[in-house]
């Protein structure tokens, strides 16, 4: 079926996207840079079309926890905000991996911390790719840089949060979220009918009782757990590593940024090299797993990187692991909600590394 | 062998007074000796029988002493984090209406750090059961000052008796939940006697019947007793109950619908 031409927010893109990938229950709270997420949904009543349950919640603790009694049941559920309210919804985010459910959370990251700002910035990617709540645990964390990703990648989320049983995250920033471009739009989508076999959903006599629980009083058994959530982890690192490569094939020096950033810098990548400096330009579109491997081949082959995000420097601590000393590395990014311009990153990159 | 093989001669279902019920699984309760929750499991299990619900019925249970209810009950379960559990109860209810849902907490859980949770699943008024059960203590962690605990009562972190000018006041949370346009049947019980079994038994079973009839909120409060963390014995706890707990916390119902 052919795909829906529209202009829109990449707020109100996720929020259509998710009516269309058949989701069954949007659970939120609202939080500048990303309320009209819930509003669309609210204007555009899917429980009259699609069935889909649309909830305002009276915070984003409860919006995450009803998230959890949803995914518990089998159903694709979502929930999205902004960094103070992901911070909050941390500790249900981590009874949901502890519990190895599906769902997608949405960060339409905006300035810290603390309240901080309403602009956009970058800095919640360490809360994002390390964990962010309590105990040892990753979620899969998708970092659109477009209107059309934020569409597209509600549809990979569920893909990949049913396929792990492991929430995903697709961390968006206050620019992506707010600015309009043109997307395309997928077919509506029915709403799923399976049941799962792991799933409450009320117990037949052909099976036994199913328990969702993130509890293990047995110090060996939690263990065990422990153990099985890391061969998990580890095979989502070999099977889900996604990334974007800009102008790498003779590039003497690279640029590793995602979301935002990465929309700059191909701007100064493209500066760069009318001053005669081969730049390129690595994307991480998965933020974890992070494209650690190819960011290691890439040290073989360039003089040194540029970690480019809008924080005090967060990925480019991944960057270092990655590249492991064989090159220098470091860091460039404004803060506070302010958005790094091309020429800041070339300025940045000929001190560091051309002198001058 | 004339002795057992009496009892085998007796052992007939024409002679059958009391069983275990089937939705009881074969785990060992984890409760004290003399503590209402697995009174409360009981009669809750026996209405799950006797009502036809195992394949309808979700469970949410808490954080607290009855943390391992999963373990207990023949349904499908799920642990929510302390205090979320109306939250957790909302969604699956809203996703799948068709199913029994309940949450069964304590009062840690649902009067203090889940609040929040508590007030606004009941005030917009969730199609679901709320079991409370009100032991005016935390007794998992060994006997903490609750949100229910009564003024002057001793607890391991109000040692010198809880006093409500620096610890606030015991919170009536169904008296408040009474009070909310979404809770349709609200109602204080206890299980420490016969009598009052068969009551609060009776509240759950018409709990039961509003959901079907897709009502609104239904909370029962199970005022109930710890022996361990009020430090008696159970016969003193289930008198202590009565001449304490009852007067601040009266039993009856405080909302019922007009039929």
């Amino acid at each position: 079926m052919k795909k829906e031409l529209r202009l829109m927010k990449g707020n109100e893109a996720v929020a259509e996207a998710a009516i269309r990938a058949g989701v069954d229950g949007y659970f939120g709270y609202p939080i500048t840079p990303q309320t009209e997420i819930i509003e669309y949904l609210m204007e555009a009543n899917p429980a009259e079309t699609t069935g889909m349950i649309v909830l305002q919640a009276e915070s984003e603790i409860a919006a995450i926890n009803m998230v959890y009694g949803g995914a518990a049941c089998g159903k694709k559920v979502m929930t999205s905000s902004s960094s103070p309210g992901i911070s909050l919804k941390q500790e249900g985010i981590t009874y949901i991996a502890g519990a190895e459910l599906p769902c997608l959370i949405v960060n339409v990251v905006r300035g810290g911390p603390g309240l901080g700002t309403i602009q956009p910035a970058q800095s919640d990617y360490f809360q994002a790719t390390k964990g962010g709540g309590h105990g040892d645990y990753h979620l899969i964390v998708l970092a659109p840089a477009s209107v059309q990703e934020m569409a597209d990648f509600v549809d990979l989320s569920f893909e990949l949060a049913f396929k792990y049983r492991n929430p995903v995250m697709m961390l968006s920033d206050g620019a992506i979220g707010q600015m309009m471009e043109k997307v395309y739009l997928s077919p509506q989508k029915e709403r799923s009918k399976t049941i799962y076999d792991w799933a409450t959903t009320g117990k037949p006599a052909t099976r036994e009782r199913n328990i969702i629980t993130s509890l293990d009083l047995d110090p060996n058994g939690q263990e065990l757990f422990n153990l099985k959530l890391i061969a998990k982890y580890n095979l989502i690192r070999e099977n889900e590593v996604r990334y974007e490569e800009f102008q790498i094939e003779d590039a003497e020096y690279l640029l590793v940024a995602y979301g935002t950033s990465a929309r700059v810098c191909q701007k100064s990548v493209q500066l760069a090299r009318e001053e005669g400096i081969k730049l390129g330009l690595l994307r991480p579109i998965t933020l974890f797993p992070f494209p650690s491997k190819r960011i290691n081949e890439l040290a073989n082959r360039v003089k040194g990187m540029l970690s480019v995000e809008m924080s005090a420097g967060q990925m480019v601590e991944d960057v270092l692991l990655s590249v492991n000393g064989k090159v220098p590395v470091f860091h460039f990014g404004r803060m506070g909600g302010i958005v790094t311009t091309p020429e800041e990153v070339v300025e940045c990159l000929k001190s560091k590394f051309i002198g001058g | 062998m004339a002795v057992v093989t009496g009892i085998k001669e007796i052992i007939k279902p024409e002679n059958l007074v009391y069983k275990k019920t089937n939705i009881m699984t074969e785990n060992i309760l984890s409760y004290c000796p003399g503590c209402g929750h697995g009174t409360a499991h009981r009669i809750l299990a026996e209405i799950i029988e006797e009502e036809g619900l195992q394949s309808e019925a979700i469970g949410v249970s808490p954080v607290g002493c009855s943390v391992l209810l999963y373990n207990y009950l023949d349904i499908d379960w799920q642990e929510a984090a302390h205090g979320r559990a109306p939250a957790v109860a909302t969604a699956i209810k809203r996703l799948m209406p068709e199913k029994f849902v309940f949450t069964y907490q304590g009062d840690g859980d649902l009067a203090a750090i889940g609040t929040a949770e508590t007030i606004h699943a009941c005030n917009r008024g969730e199609n679901i059961m709320i079991i409370f059960i009100n032991n005016g203590i935390y007794g998992m962690t060994g006997g903490q000052m609750a949100p229910t605990t009564l003024p002057g009562m001793k607890s391991s972190t109000s040692p010198y008796g809880r006093d409500v000018k620096t610890m606030g006041n015991p919170l009536k949370m169904t008296d408040i939940v009474a009070t909310l346009p979404g809770s349709y049947y609200v109602t204080r019980q206890s299980v420490h006697t016969p009598a009052n079994v068969k009551k609060t038994k009776k509240a759950i079973r018409k709990a039961v019947r509003y959901q079907k009839l897709d009502k609104g909120t239904c909370l029962i409060e199970i005022v109930s007793n710890c022996p361990s963390g009020w430090k008696m014995t159970p016969v003193q706890s289930n008198k202590w109950m009565e001449e304490n707990m009852f007067p601040y916390y009266p039993l009856g119902d405080l909302k019922t619908p007009v039929e």
